[in-house]
């Protein structure tokens, strides 16, 4: 069995043993050990776009949003009627894979469409649209009576447990690392490093572009639905731009293109308000100070190794 | 081989190239040379599908390449080697040759090519592990030539392969290409503003001046015509 392989058997496994041990385990602590795991799937994903094929993307938060909503509307419709199966735990979390993964592929779709035309753009005006679509899509959301309009959707079951968070952050590390080492997937250092040369050498930028902004927008939705399932309220204001924005500071502080370094970011980033939580109304200071700080002793980001040895 | 009839490029309201033409027979070293702005990479780039022309034909193998994108001319036999040595200079040197092959799957070939090319260019072995933005220019260059290489090409394009090398290794390069020519019957259309030396190794070679072809002719011939001069000095 590959090395990879391994490592993503042993985490999830370890993944569903602390759920099953989690009761030992303080709610608090459980709670922000999934906002972690959350940030790294949105970290990790993100890093494909912007880090590893160079696509400066803001529009992150919007996908999230897509899952979140795609995820949670199908367990308050679809949730009650479980109610009297014969094991209605395992319907549940049965729905609940079900709703995840629909809510992902329907992101994924978005991305895909997003990205068919805005790709054809580069740098700033890229980033740029990509903000643009991401608040259409929360205006979309805000004006869908259906979806709870302004005040969001609300009473979802609580169903995101440590297992399935963390059982979806090694299948996103697992998935880009593997990808990005692959003889394929070196495509998209090629189309990050030169474009031009990367067209010269026989690869489709656009179509290594349109690969990483798909996937990366599948495990954004992921995202998005387990974050409704642990918050288990979602309204529209939860997914604009300074979410992304989040996201976008989780990837540069890790290291753009550097798996290892943005899930040590993501870690931090998510802990830090935590830890800074005593010294209350100086925390967000405290928080941005930090960075700044950060930015300028380590401007190349935390880390500077590729995660998982190249084959070559 | 490749056939050029009445080309012509613009970027904007600007015409870069007006209405060329010209033919490279296959298995010839056909060099396209002129100064600053003349239109050679304009030209080069037109071909290899990386810009649209406004006018005219391109044909390779008597196939219409006008307007196919850029990875599916290189699959048909047709690579450029970009100016500026255009490596992915956050790649090891492997790794770079590796994306050269990106269209070859069987992994014997792969490797019988990239021993070849690291015939040619031993310093790519002797740096195999190394970034490829950490080596030195002509390096650089070898690597983007033992990339093009990578891909199997019938015919190679070259864009200024002695733009800001060391002397000594341009004549390295130089011998490398007719090599490459000799050895593998790889049709070469060079681009170079060095005159003296693309004259030397090519069989014939067209001059531009102004997104136009000035003079045309035998190398031979062209390297002692006044008139070459004149073109090549924008007088």
């Amino acid at each position: 069995m590959p090395r990879q392989h391994a490592a993503l058997l042993a985490s999830l496994v370890a993944a569903v043993a602390v759920t099953a041990f989690g009761g030992a385990l303080n709610a608090y602590h459980l709670d922000v050990a999934m906002n972690v795991g959350i940030a790294i799937i949105l970290a990790v994903s993100l890093n494909l776009v912007n880090g590893h094929t160079g696509q400066f993307s803001l529009g992150h938060a919007g996908f999230m949003a897509v899952g979140a909503y795609i995820a949670s509307a199908c367990t308050l419709r679809l949730g009650p009627a479980l109610a009297s199966a014969s094991s209605p735990v395992l319907a549940q979390h049965s729905l609940f894979l079900g709703a995840l993964l629909l809510g992902g592929l329907v992101a994924a779709v978005a991305g895909f469409l997003i990205g068919l035309p805005s790709l054809r753009l580069k740098g700033d005006y890229l980033a740029l649209i990509t903000l643009g679509f991401a608040e259409i899509i929360r205006v979309i959301f805000q004006n869908t009576p259906a979806l709870g309009g302004a005040i969001g959707l609300n009473g979802m079951p609580p169903l995101t447990t440590f297992a399935w968070t963390y059982g979806w952050v090694a299948l996103t590390v697992f998935t880009v690392s593997c990808l990005i080492n692959s003889t394929y997937g070196r495509g998209f250092l090629a189309v990050r490093d030169n474009e031009i040369a990367a067209s010269a050498a026989g690869l489709n930028p656009t179509r290594y572009k349109i690969v990483a902004f798909t996937l990366g927008a599948f495990f954004a939705g992921i995202a998005g639905g387990l974050f409704a399932h642990l918050k288990l309220a979602i309204d529209p204001r939860g997914f604009d731009f300074f979410r992304s924005v989040e996201i976008v500071v989780m990837v540069i502080l890790g290291g753009m293109g550097n798996t290892l370094g943005v899930i040590v970011a993501a870690t931090l980033l998510t802990l830090l308000p935590e830890v800074l939580r005593p010294v209350a109304e100086y925390r967000m200071v405290i928080y941005a100070a930090l960075l700044i700080g950060l930015m300028l002793v380590r401007p190349q980001g935390l880390f500077n190794v590729r995660l998982g040895k190249s084959r070559i | 081989m490749l056939t050029v009839t009445n080309l012509s490029v613009a970027y904007g309201a600007i015409k870069a190239v007006n209405g060329i033409s010209f033919e490279i027979p296959r298995g010839a070293i056909v060099t396209l040379i002129g100064g600053n702005g003349a239109g050679k990479t304009t030209t080069l780039q037109t071909i290899s599908g990386l810009i649209r022309p406004t006018a005219g034909t391109i044909r390779f193998n008597d196939e219409d390449i006008t307007r196919l994108a850029p990875h599916k001319i290189v699959a048909r036999g047709l690579c450029q080697v970009p100016e500026g040595r255009m490596v992915f200079s956050n790649l090891s040197v492997a790794e770079n040759l590796a994306l050269g092959s990106y269209l070859h799957r069987d992994p014997e070939g792969v490797e019988h090519t990239r021993d070849y090319v690291f015939g040619i260019f031993p310093r790519l072995k002797e740096r195999i592990k190394q970034t490829a933005g950490t080596l030195s220019g002509g390096e650089q260059q070898m690597l983007a030539i033992g990339r093009a290489l990578m891909s199997r090409p019938a015919f190679l394009m070259l864009d200024e392969p002695s733009l800001g090398i060391a002397p000594r290794l341009v004549t390295t390069i130089f011998e490398k290409i007719v090599e490459i020519n000799r050895e593998q019957g790889i049709t070469i259309l060079l681009v170079e503003q060095n005159a003296h030396l693309a004259l030397e190794i090519s069989s014939h070679a067209y001059v531009f001046e102004t997104g136009q072809i000035a003079v045309s002719g035998p190398s031979g011939d062209l390297r002692d015509d006044p008139r070459l001069k004149a073109a090549y000095l924008g007088g």
